[in-house]
């Protein structure tokens, strides 16, 4: 193909397939000109990059080059096959620079090649041809957090999200992983994307360290990293409060100005009901009319970046099937990792003649809540907040849907509420996804740099989009010592319409993990 | 040794984790910033003190393995492409700052310490460091020291030679040495540092760096001036710099690489056949009379449009499209050439306009984004891999062009290095006995060729072959070499 006939992306209707790197990260909805100029090289202003010297523990290094790579000794060559392959199209966009080094957190950590975007899209280009998949080339795909960092970096527009999108679904299917791998794997899979079984989860887990079984497994030598990552997984899981029932139909304060479906998503909602809750009365109080159908179930987000493809198509066809028939303005979302997927679909289902079309419709009509209330405009009085909060930077929302302005604009509108920025915001804390009980030992490292910079901030609380990053912060501040109260950007708002006091916005609800 | 031996050494010293070789993980090590060439080295180690550097280049010497250094592996000329059978040792994992000496006016760092780092590390103090190459938010500080690494400002500034006070050194034997000044500025006996600097990692690897430290200038005013043809643009340039201005930095792009970096970063430049962003720093009423005269000298050139960076977001904006250049060849194109010849400043205008010519006669694009100031240009030749005989053609244009340049009385690179991509062309610059001189110094670093051989020169005399009369060397009479 030559320059000329490739299609522009950016010529496309769909946002998704739409934007590029640069417009994301550009996003002119929300971001001043000279904002954008300061995301210049890479990071959401040029200082931001990894800054801190601070290398990886030796024991971390060893999952990733050491002796406790989980390896299977599977091979499989050429490493992809024809269905949906990384694009050579997409890879040969890459012309080595190295910009996105800096802002990769495995490479922030390891400092090495096969860890950075540049290596892994080196990699990808060598398993078409050359290399097959193997325990090697599948573990450096799996050290992978997906924050997208990369993409936010790449002045080349390379679209590093597709490509481990579809490296992870060839791994999944053609790549066996070793006995244990794969049974947890499939355990937090029949687990997370469920709320009854999810709720039901998080007090035998408790129970399992409480009980010391991880001690006795490791005793008896038997599943080698079992033990870890399930302690990686109890020291996530927050203290179960009482969850809020959302109403299924909401109707807005004074004149209807949307219809609007909210997702309320399967882990936001057992363990952040309250963000759900408040996100309804927000919107309902900007003048929404709000939807939450009682029948959804999981966007599918978890599996599509894990690349367990035919699992998250499903999800995602369920998920349109039930908001379609809401007939809806737009869909908003408040996970970032929800949204992202969401916005995803009209890719994801470009292949289903049943759904492509409707995906398509769908995707535009999915909003994040923070980039939905900017663009409609508030109306709602802001009662004073005076607060100092941290803002923390979600990667599926700053890198991959390029919402980095909306949140700070919205929070900064109540008034008495400062903003502190973090430093090296741009690199990920380690949540990502299912990431921190998966490789817990890098994620825990990433987790602790993301707290250290948090409290450098001095703020009073944390303000943040995703339910993941603020399970990863609160369980890394947890195991500093230095708990801080946290909340979703929709809590502050609702606390500010509502003209509830500081206090007890900084009562910490529902997070006393 | 055998490479199985070989592993176990290393490991033995460095650990598991600090040893690369499988063959996938080696793959991605097999060309730095310049994909042209490759080669996939034998081993790779990642040291993390001077010391492992010190045992990894002892056993390389003892059993005569060649070796390479390497840093974030950005280079353009491909000076960290390994050689084959041989050692990659990368330093990305040295990346602490070890003394912050703010009164002295200096900073000492480990070699992975990424360029940008430094200036963060002492902008509360309101001090910087100087070099700022395009590549700063990802580049080492060991490789920009070995490839003595320009910049944007370096017209002003110097080069990364001007702010290296002095170095510590594992030499191709594995000793360590301290080459330059600690605390004073000058150090007695033979400047080795500006031999070490820019030497391309053939003489040793340094493994503390000490760098001099500026204060932030008082005032800095950035404009961006639009010309319809690049010969007014560089009209201009004579003019600012030949009526005594001497910009901090003067920059210009074409045409073909203002609509690529629109496309990458927008940072929303007017269309035109030529772009020039000129800076100015120093002390404010210095800034404020130049600038002025700055202006002028832009608009008696007939610039179309000339805008004023308002604010330090606008200057960011202007920088942004220039530094994102090389990178955003991307969009425009699956593959580049790039060239860094140093042309006279008088001649640019003669030098552009036979660029473009042969562009035209190999029916290829060609997009230029360069320091104007010095003249150092940066020739992207744009092509596609996958066309058979594209990748030659490239670089049989990138070849005229530097002859071209030669031609004007340039010079082969202004800040890249010769590395591996560009010793073919040295002959063409320098006599026989030019580069044997240099070879001469290699030699007494490196008597067995094992730092990074096979870069800067064509091909490498062996050492203790002297210029003149051909004479064989004991290595040859003992038939364990050839000359080739």
């Amino acid at each position: 193909m030559t320059e000329q006939d490739r299609p522009d992306p950016r010529q496309s209707g769909n946002r998704y397939d739409a934007t590029d790197a640069a417009e994301r990260r550009d996003d002119q909805s929300g971001t001043t000109r000279e904002q954008a100029a300061a995301g210049a090289i890479g990071a959401g202003n040029p200082q931001d990059v990894g800054q801190s010297t601070l290398a990886a523990t030796t024991e971390s290094l060893q999952h990733t080059m050491g002796k406790d790579r989980p390896e299977s000794g599977s091979y499989t060559f050429p490493a992809f096959d024809s269905h949906h392959p990384p694009e050579k199209d997409l890879i040969d966009d890459c012309v080595h620079c190295g910009f996105c080094l800096p802002t990769c957190p495995t490479y922030v950590l390891f400092g090495e090649e096969m860890d950075s975007p540049r290596g892994r899209i080196y990699l990808m280009n060598k398993g078409l041809t050359e290399e097959p998949m193997n325990d090697t080339m599948v573990r450096h795909w799996d050290l992978c957090l997906g924050c997208m960092a990369c993409v936010t970096a790449c002045p080349s527009g390379v679209q590093y999200d597709k490509l481990i999108e579809a490296t992870r679904a060839q791994v999944e299917r053609r790549y066996d992983r070793r006995a244990d791998d794969k049974a947890f794997r499939e355990m937090i899979f029949q687990l997370f994307p469920y709320r009854s079984r999810l709720r039901l989860a998080a007090g035998p887990l408790r129970l399992y360290q409480r009980f010391g079984i991880d001690k006795k497994l490791r005793k008896a030598g038997v599943m080698s990293r079992l033990p870890a990552r399930m302690r990686a997984m109890e020291a996530l899981m927050p203290k179960l409060g009482k969850e809020e029932k959302i109403p299924e139909h909401t109707s807005p304060t004074g004149e209807r100005r949307r219809r609007v479906g909210v997702l309320t998503g399967c882990v936001q909602q057992v363990f952040f009901s309250q963000v759900n809750s408040a996100t309804v009365r927000v919107l309902a109080a900007e003048g929404c009319e709000v939807v939450a159908p009682k029948n959804q179930g999981c966007c599918g987000a978890l599996s599509t970046h894990a690349g367990r493809e035919e699992e998250s198509l499903n999800f995602a066809r369920k998920t349109i099937d039930t908001f379609e028939r809401e007939n809806l303005d737009n869909v908003v979302v408040n996970a970032a990792g929800c949204g992202s997927t969401m916005k995803e679909y009209a890719y994801l289902l470009r292949d289903d003649p049943e759904y492509a079309e409707r995906a398509k419709r769908f995707s535009a009509k999915v909003k994040d809540v923070s980039e939905f209330l900017q663009e409609m405009g508030t109306v709602a009085e802001r009662h004073p907040l005076p607060v100092a909060a941290a803002y923390h930077d979600a990667c599926h929302l700053a890198h991959q849907q390029g919402v980095r302005q909306q949140p700070r604009k919205a929070l900064k509108q109540i008034p008495g509420m400062e903003i502190k920025e973090i430093t090296e915001a741009e690199v990920c804390c380690g949540s990502a996804g299912i990431y921190n009980m998966v490789e817990p030992e890098p994620a825990a490292e990433l987790g602790e740099r993301k707290a250290k910079n948090v409290l450098k901030t001095g703020a009073q609380m944390i303000v943040t989009s995703n339910p993941g990053c603020m399970l990863q912060i609160q369980a890394s501040l947890k195991k500093m010592g230095r708990e801080i109260p946290m909340a979703h950007p929709t809590e502050v708002l609702d606390a500010s319409i509502r003209g509830e006091p500081v206090e007890t916005l900084l009562s910490g609800r529902g997070l006393q993990g | 040794m055998e490479r199985g031996q070989l592993i176990k050494a290393m490991e033995s010293r460095l650990g598991t984790e600090g040893v690369v070789h499988e063959r996938e993980q080696l793959r991605s090590y097999e060309c730095d910033g310049l994909m042209n060439y490759r080669v996939i080295p034998d081993l790779v180690v990642l040291p993390e003190t001077a010391e492992h550097v010190q045992q990894i280049v002892r056993i390389c010497y003892e059993e005569g393995i060649p070796f390479v250094a390497r840093g974030s592996g950005t280079g353009l000329s491909g000076g960290a492409l390994p050689v084959e059978s041989g050692v990659l040792i990368v330093l990305s994992r040295m990346r602490k700052i070890l003394e912050v000496d703010i009164p002295n006016q200096r900073i000492v760092v480990e070699p992975g310490v990424i360029n940008i780092w430094v200036s963060q590390e002492v902008a509360g103090e309101g001090y910087y460091y100087a070099p700022d190459p395009a590549s700063q938010v990802v580049s080492s500080i060991g490789g920009n020291l070995a490839e003595n690494s320009g910049g944007v400002h370096c017209l002003k500034y110097g080069f990364t030679t001007n702010h290296v006070m002095g170095a510590e050194v594992v030499l191709a034997d594995g000793s360590l040495v301290h080459i330059g000044g600690g605390k004073a500025p000058d150090a007695p006996g033979y400047e080795l540092l500006g031999a070490l600097v820019g030497s391309e990692g053939t003489l040793g690897i340094a493994t503390k760096i000490t760098l001099r430290l500026l204060r932030k200038p008082e005032a800095v005013g950035t404009l961006l001036a639009a010309f319809s043809d690049t010969e007014a643009a560089g009209d201009a340039v004579s003019a600012i710099i030949g009526g005594g201005i001497v910009p901090a930095a003067i920059e210009m792009m074409d045409a073909l690489c203002i609509e690529a970096v629109e496309t990458a970063v927008h940072p929303g430049f007017p269309e035109a056949e030529a772009i020039l962003i000129v800076e100015l720093d120093g002390p404010e009423a210095e800034v404020e009379d130049q600038f002025q005269r700055t202006i002028k000298a832009c608009e008696e050139a007939n610039a179309s449009e000339i805008r004023i960076a308002e604010d330090d977001a606008e200057r960011a904006l202007f920088w942004k499209g220039r530094k994102a250049a090389f990178a955003a060849m991307g969009r425009i194109s699956n593959d580049y050439y790039v060239q860094d010849s140093v042309v006279p400043r008088t001649e640019l205008g003669a030098v552009l306009k036979r660029i473009n010519q042969l562009g035209e006669e190999y029916g290829m694009r060609v997009a230029n984004v360069f320091h104007a100031g010095d003249g150092n240009l940066h020739p992207l030749v744009l092509y596609n891999n996958d066309n058979p005989g594209e990748a030659e053609k490239a670089e049989a244009l990138a070849g005229d062009i530097v002859f071209t340049c030669l031609e004007h009385g340039g010079s082969l690179t202004g800040e890249h290095g010769i590395g591996e991509d560009k010793k073919k062309y040295m002959p063409k610059m320098f006599t026989e006995d030019d580069m044997a001189t240099m070879q001469l110094l290699r030699c007494a670093f490196d008597p067995h060729n094992l730092c990074n051989p096979g870069k800067i020169f064509p091909t490498p005399r062996l050492c203790g072959e002297r210029p003149g009369p051909f004479r064989m060397h004991p290595v040859q009479k003992a038939g364990l070499a050839e000359n080739f």
